[in-house]
């Protein structure tokens, strides 16, 4: 009894150091996903600072102003009329060129109509046509109705950007391997991101325009594995200060998170200045968000940006 | 043999249960470590802890003379250039006085303090009683509606006794109202604190010259203050009624103030009496209040709101960080506004140092013969950004001047 009691104590010991030796070696890390120790695999992008773009000339940022235009792919359903509707009188007016893709036509209103209900199946016939359509068009912003945009500001981000080099931005999301854009909160492609995902579209082994039907994955998912495929990732859009642009809650949440955090100064720790997207806003709501980011301001205050963005025509909420 | 196999079987099992033991002990020592940047926050978060945090942040927006908050610095931001908001906070010099309550202090005065009122020159926070901490000034009276006017007239009082030489503009804001005080500072840069003038969203009823609504602040000039206080000090003026904005204004009725029209120069409105939703958004049904009481006509949707916003009421904490962050912060990037007012009068000569000057001179007295360029869109035709000085009698009325387009659109774009 004796000798098998001393027999288990020294297993346990020996387990023990065992144990301790492996974790030493660095062979596994119990518990935590990604410790800080992990190497730093997330891709970010930030905006250009005011240092960068006082290396451009004036000139070039006259041309770049006009250069950076950017199609919106917004996916609607006749569920979401009003917030279709809100969309098309408020954020859409600032795309360059802003379509509408249904799964069903409406009467109320115009959209390309995809004959689709499947999430992904959808997305894969929206982008496609909107490759075909693109005209000069280099920028592609796909986001459904009901997140708000302010494309001025995405237009910054991208700026200093090539559209002829694959990117693939927005708020980004690790699951397991995988890092994706967050649909939520919009999602931006490239020109040429946009030609290879087409591409690999031809592969209905890599990247089938139905998901797999006992593995249903979300579209967003689909869309990051499908871009991986051909070599694009998925990069965070941050601002200089290293906050994210890309937002899947409204101000007024974002600021209620930090009234419950107890922050010191709850507006510095909400959100970025030049924030590009927030989502989960009713319809008036995104109309007060138009009066909030275009007109309210306080007299004196100006900044000297470096491209100009003239209102669009026809329009009296911005 | 048995005991050998016996003895050998509790040593893996031994093994076996060391191993998983310090596993989950690693784990949970591991997590443990992680807490303390947690628990470190968590802690700290403990209310006097959290309280000495802000008093310290606090040390350095505000001098605090007694229960009044001098501002030492008017909160900048990174990249911007502020020098016309810089120059208008010297020359329009504005004492906020807010209406607040002992129960109200931490759940609505706390974030006017933590919000607008840091754009005050002078701000101070009237209650019933003295709270040296927050800090506010105690004004001797009840709490409740039927004390409102009883603490505005000792809250006016104070404020001309002990600030009237440290501002020219006195507003009056209750905890739930937002204020845009660089907007407001625009609104007065055209008339002279020693002129009787009083400003906010202006009602109709119950007296000749109608009356500003106390929910969505209103401002007295200095020489309208000294009337103010010299009305009770003779009698003309007494406590009547409990009904604070009516009884205000026909009390500076009475001692010759004028109620003046604070729109801007679109003939929109800048004292808003509700939340910007209700504004922009909401339908007020007819046989509301409202549409009776509005000396101006009401307008809805977008043309309900200057872009210069002055203030909003029914403001809840919540909305109070949210229009900060709208106002102060959340911009979109190399936009031209469409509304881009003239400067005043004064700033205008500094302005044409560094700018081709545009801005043709009516020449008369004080009033800005500024420009206004609309943009391509409805506001296309173009007015004269001059604004009356007086509503009454005529004094000085100005006719639109014709402009041309041409010349003014490129030279105007980096103002206001």
């Amino acid at each position: 009894m004796l000798s098998e009691g001393s027999s288990f104590m020294k297993g346990m010991a020996l387990g023990g150091i065992f144990c301790l030796l492996l974790s030493l070696l660095g062979s596994f890390t119990p518990g935590m996903q990604s410790s800080p120790e992990d190497q730093h695999h997330h891709h970010h992008i930030k905006a250009p600072t005011n240092d960068e773009l006082q290396s451009l000339s004036e000139p070039q940022m006259v041309e770049l102003s006009q250069k950076v235009r950017v199609y919106c792919v917004i996916m609607v359903q006749p569920k979401v009329l009003v917030y279709w509707a809100t969309a098309k009188d408020t954020w859409g007016k600032h795309c360059d060129q802003a379509v509408f893709y249904s799964s069903e036509s409406a009467k109320a209103l115009e959209a390309v109509d995809l004959n689709e209900q499947d999430e992904w199946a959808k997305l894969h016939k929206a982008l496609k046509h909107a490759y075909d359509n693109s005209g000069d068009l280099r920028w592609f912003f796909v986001a459904r109705p009901t997140t708000f945009a302010i494309i001025e500001n995405l237009k910054y981000l991208v700026l200093a950007k090539d559209p002829n080099e694959p990117f693939y931005i927005g708020h980004t999301v690790k699951s397991g391997e995988l890092e994706y854009v967050e649909y939520e909160s919009g999602i931006v492609l490239s020109y040429e991101a946009l030609r290879r995902l087409v591409n690999v579209f031809k592969d209905g082994e890599k990247c089938p325009e139905r998901g797999r039907s006992l593995w249903k994955l979300s579209e967003e998912k689909q869309l990051a594995i499908c871009l991986k495929y051909t070599g694009v990732f998925a990069e965070n859009g941050e601002d200089t200060q290293g906050k994210g642009l890309f937002n899947s809650k409204s101000v007024g949440s974002l600021i209620e998170d930090g009234m419950s955090k107890n922050s010191l100064d709850v507006v510095e720790g909400c959100c970025s200045d030049l924030a590009i997207t927030f989502s989960g806003m009713s319809p008036n709501q995104m109309q007060v968000m138009m009066f909030g980011v275009y007109r309210l301001r306080p007299y004196g205050h100006n900044f000297h940006d470096s491209l100009i963005f003239l209102p669009p025509d026809g329009s009296d909420n911005d | 043999m048995k005991g050998l196999s016996g003895s050998r079987c509790c040593f893996y099992m031994g093994f076996l249960v060391g191993t998983l033991s310090l596993y989950f002990l690693r784990q949970v020592w591991f997590e443990m470590s992680m807490e303390p940047d947690v628990l470190g926050e968590g802690q700290d978060s403990s209310v006097a802890a959290l309280s000495k945090k802000r008093q310290a942040s606090d040390s350095n927006n505000w001098r605090m003379e007694g229960a009044t908050l001098i501002n030492l610095n008017h909160p900048h931001h990174i990249g911007e250039d502020s020098s016309v908001a810089d120059e208008l906070y010297r020359k329009v010099r504005i004492l906020c006085w807010v209406m607040t309550g002992p129960s109200n202090l931490q759940t609505k005065a706390r974030h006017v303090k933590a919000t607008w009122s840091r754009h005050c020159n002078v701000v101070v926070f009237m209650s019933s009683i003295d709270d040296p901490d927050f800090p506010t000034v105690g004004l001797g009276t009840g709490e409740g509606r039927d004390q409102l006017y009883w603490k505005t007239i000792r809250a006016f009082h104070y404020a001309l006794e002990h600030h009237g030489n440290d501002a020219d503009w006195f507003l009056k804001a209750d905890d739930d109202t937002f204020v845009v005080v660089d907007n407001l500072r625009w609104v007065l840069s055209n008339h002279t604190p020693e002129e009787p003038l009083y400003f906010g969203k202006r009602f109709k009823p119950y007296a000749k010259q109608g009356y500003m609504s106390g929910g969505a602040g209103y401002v007295l000039s200095k020489e309208a203050l000294r009337r103010f206080v010299e009305g009770f000090k003779t009698k003309v003026c007494t406590h009547t009624t409990s009904v604070e904005d009516l009884a205000l204004g026909q009390c500076l009725e009475k001692m010759g103030v004028l109620a003046m029209d604070s729109r801007d120069t679109l003939q929109r409105e800048t004292f808003h009496p509700f939340v910007p939703e209700h504004h922009l958004t909401g339908k007020f049904s007819k046989s509301f209040w409202y549409w009776s009481y509005c000396y101006y006509p009401i307008v809805e949707g977008p043309r309900c709101c200057s872009d210069l916003a002055v203030s909003f009421h029914y403001v809840d904490a919540e909305l109070m960080y949210t229009l900060e962050y709208w106002t102060y912060h959340l911009r979109a990037y190399g936009y031209r506004y469409r509304y881009r007012p003239p400067l005043s009068q004064g700033l205008v000569e500094r302005q044409a140092q560094t700018e081709r000057p545009t801005v043709g001179t009516a020449g008369r007295g004080r009033t800005p013969a500024g420009i206004t360029v609309g943009g391509d869109g409805d506001q296309s035709k173009a007015e004269s950004g001059a604004k009356p000085l007086s509503d009454k009698g005529g004094k000085e009325t100005l006719g639109k001047i014709p402009i041309d387009n041409n010349r003014t659109a490129v030279t105007q774009e980096r103002q206001g």
